[in-house]
């Protein structure tokens, strides 16, 4: 549901009135305004960003720490390594990360060059991958980038074999938590001529690519299709299968069918450049269960670390880092949070967002290609305002502190490696939590659905 | 410098290694692969112009994303041949199967018997010429490029059509969203004699061809045309 702030809020005349007046829980405020905006324009709602409605996620678990049981690691003294070797299974030239976080696939076109710039700036100042996205890889990415992930992607903008060979790993991109079973969107406003150019596409015209791939059908075609991308890269690369959270266990157990290195798992909340309101807040299971069912579809088919598990969809901070690896992640993935780290939704655009009708911390119509932080626009005057060494600074800065406290809580758990935490060191705080995740509500031994209870 | 290959005894991973080897010592090679029996994924990646032909039955991607090479295959081809070529020439002697030149770059793909469904999916500037007919959703969401069908379309030709040029000569059992049918002018008179002599096809006359392309009506959302998604 669209939250628009209502900046006159606070005027006390109108908390006067309204703290008299009765809302309607089946009709608040903003389900009334998307009646009133649908019968004015006869349009579903687009918008950027993931699901806005609470769901059940990594708040909802917390590590028991160490105690007389179990012993911790001290702080400043102990080592609490973070590295992440991916595509171990069947790649010559696996990706040797830094820190268990990488950045998740961003569009050039979706996003300016600058932004695109930054991202790779800050991701190889913290040790880590940054990815392509639905328009083709730009020479400014790549050379910023030491790490990249190179997406193939249904629309196949811009693909090509110079890019797959130039790239460090590749990500088949079968679908997104924003909304699994949709394909990519990008509005007239922002295919300038450059974007146009990458993607074959007359300019100015409304993008919406394709949902399914156009070369295979289902995981069997896929296998064939991994084959072919190892034979054109000379099996060095490692090929990554990205999933949005949907039937995630079977989803899972089938991309290790297909030959994955590396299952990329993508839950509800996680950020898109420009989806239907309804479907990114109805389609697809949060990140927390999303996460369990990889997990397990893994440890059956005795994959677990083997193929290694990158989940993504509302990733914020070291707590969330750690509780996804306790799970069984092997590392994370940030999009939207990495792009508020480069300035998106900052208070020093206050202005321009009202006068976008938003406010910041509540913009999300990227695809209007309007964004006053000048990091999701094609317009050359607004993409100006955007510094990338500075935006590279403040994402490596952000990597940084999400490491440090996910090694403050691995240590606090007594693990001398990120990947040593474990289920065992969760609880869940709510019954939800606990059944999703699989681990006790706090103080009991108790996991809804386990045990015949 | 002709070299065989037989896959009876060796493998694609050998053949594609070879090949590639082949190309970046010397582009004057021929090729020729012996027994391929359907298999996948058959001289994929090509970089350089060497001549590779193909004894038998492929089965999917063969020739994908080929570069300056110029593949022949004698006889029939599995799902989506000559994927994603940048440029080189894919020739299919037989028939093919569906997504054939699926995002095609460039290039020429020739297919001299008839294509199952999809042919020419998400064309990005390659050019198709089928001497047979084409079947359901050819050229869907095709952005760029030309495909000549010396024999019939199947449904929803053109469906979601971007800026690709397509001519048929035969019937077309039904156009897909926003695909029209277009004037044939001189110059595309000119373009389909262009691409049947490079394909090789005689006894079929440019004027006999009728062309398709995008009625440019769903470029832009507009809430009028919501019945046509």
């Amino acid at each position: 549901m669209p939250t628009k702030k209502n900046n006159d809020d606070r005027s006390s005349g109108r908390d006067e009135l309204r703290s008299r007046l009765r809302e309607s829980a089946t009709y608040p405020r903003e389900v009334i305004a998307e009646i009133q905006r649908a019968a004015e324009t006869g349009i579903y709602d687009i918008r950027g960003w993931g699901a806005k409605r609470k769901v059940p996620n990594f708040d909802d678990l917390l590590f028991l720490g160490a105690s007389m049981s179990r012993y911790p690691l001290e702080g400043y003294r102990e080592k609490c390594t973070t590295s992440v070797t991916l595509g171990t299974r069947f790649a010559s030239k696996p990706i040797e990360l830094k820190i268990p976080i990488t950045v998740a696939g961003m569009s050039f076109g979706a996003l300016s060059g600058p932004a695109k710039e930054a991202l790779g700036r800050g991701a190889s100042a913290a040790g880590t991958s940054t990815t392509t996205g639905d328009g083709g890889m730009t020479p400014e990415e790549r050379e910023n980038s030491n790490i990249l992930v190179y997406q193939l992607l249904p629309s196949r903008y811009g693909m090509n074999p110079d890019d797959l060979r130039r790239a460090d790993a590749i990500e088949v991109v079968v679908g997104q938590g924003a909304k699994p079973g949709g394909g990519g969107m990008l509005l007239g406003q922002k295919i300038s001529e450059r974007v146009a150019g990458m993607r074959d596409l007359p300019e100015g015209i409304d993008q919406r690519s394709a949902c399914r791939h156009p070369d295979w059908t289902g995981p069997d075609d896929l296998a064939i299709k991994i084959q072919e991308l190892r034979e054109i890269t000379n099996w060095e690369k490692p090929i990554y299968i990205k999933i949005g959270a949907a039937r995630t266990y079977y989803d899972t157990a089938l991309a290790v069918k297909a030959g994955a290195d590396v299952v990329v798992l993508d839950g509800m909340q996680g950020g898109t450049a420009a989806t239907q309101d309804v479907f990114i807040e109805h389609v697809g299971i949060p990140t927390l269960p999303a996460l369990r069912q990889a997990v397990e579809a893994l440890q059956e088919l005795d994959m677990h670390r083997k193929v290694q598990l990158i989940v993504s969809g509302g990733i914020r901070s070291g707590a969330d880092v750690a509780k996804a690896l306790a799970m069984g992640a092997d590392a994370v993935s940030v999009g939207v949070a990495a792009l508020i780290a480069l300035g998106d939704n900052s208070p020093q655009f206050e202005s321009d967002y009202n006068e976008l009708g938003s406010s910041a911390g509540f913009y999300d119509d990227w695809h209007e290609g309007l964004d006053p932080s000048g990091i999701s626009t094609q317009d050359e005057e607004l993409a100006a305002r955007f510094d990338p060494v500075l935006g590279g600074r403040r994402l490596a800065n952000y990597l940084n502190v999400l490491t440090l406290e996910t090694q403050t809580l691995a240590r606090a758990n007594g693990k001398s490696h990120v990947h040593n935490l474990e289920p065992e060191d969760l609880v869940a705080l709510t019954i939800e939590a606990s059944a999703m995740a699989g681990v006790p509500l706090a103080g009991t031994d108790w996991i809804p659905g386990k045990n015949n209870f | 410098m002709d070299i065989n290959y037989d896959l009876a005894v060796g493998t694609t991973r050998e053949l594609n290694q070879k090949l590639n080897a082949a190309a970046t010592k010397d582009a004057d090679v021929s090729f020729r692969v012996l027994n391929p029996k359907g298999a996948h994924t058959l001289a994929v990646g090509m970089t350089s112009n060497i001549s590779v032909d193909i004894q038998g039955h492929v089965g999917y991607y063969c020739g994908g994303m080929n570069q300056n090479a110029h593949i022949k295959v004698l006889g029939n081809a599995g799902p989506a041949v000559a994927e994603n070529m940048m440029s080189g020439r894919v020739t299919v002697s037989g028939s093919v199967s569906h997504y054939a030149g699926a995002s095609a770059h460039g290039g020429l793909l020739v297919v001299q018997g008839d294509s199952s469904s999809r042919c020419g999916i998400s064309l990005k500037g390659a050019n198709i010429v089928v001497q047979g007919s084409v079947g359901h959703m050819s050229a869907f969401m095709a952005q760029s490029g030309s495909m000549v069908v010396c024999g019939d379309a199947g449904d929803a030709l053109g469906d979601s059509l971007y800026e690709a040029k397509l001519y048929v000569r035969g019937n077309v059992a039904s156009l897909g969203t926003d695909c029209v049918e277009k004037t044939l002018l001189d110059e595309h008179k000119r373009e389909i004699d262009g691409l049947l002599e490079r394909a090789g096809v005689t006894g079929a006359d440019a004027s006999e061809f009728r062309r398709f392309g995008s009625a440019r009506k769903l470029y832009n959302f507009d809430v009028d045309n919501a019945d046509a998604y």
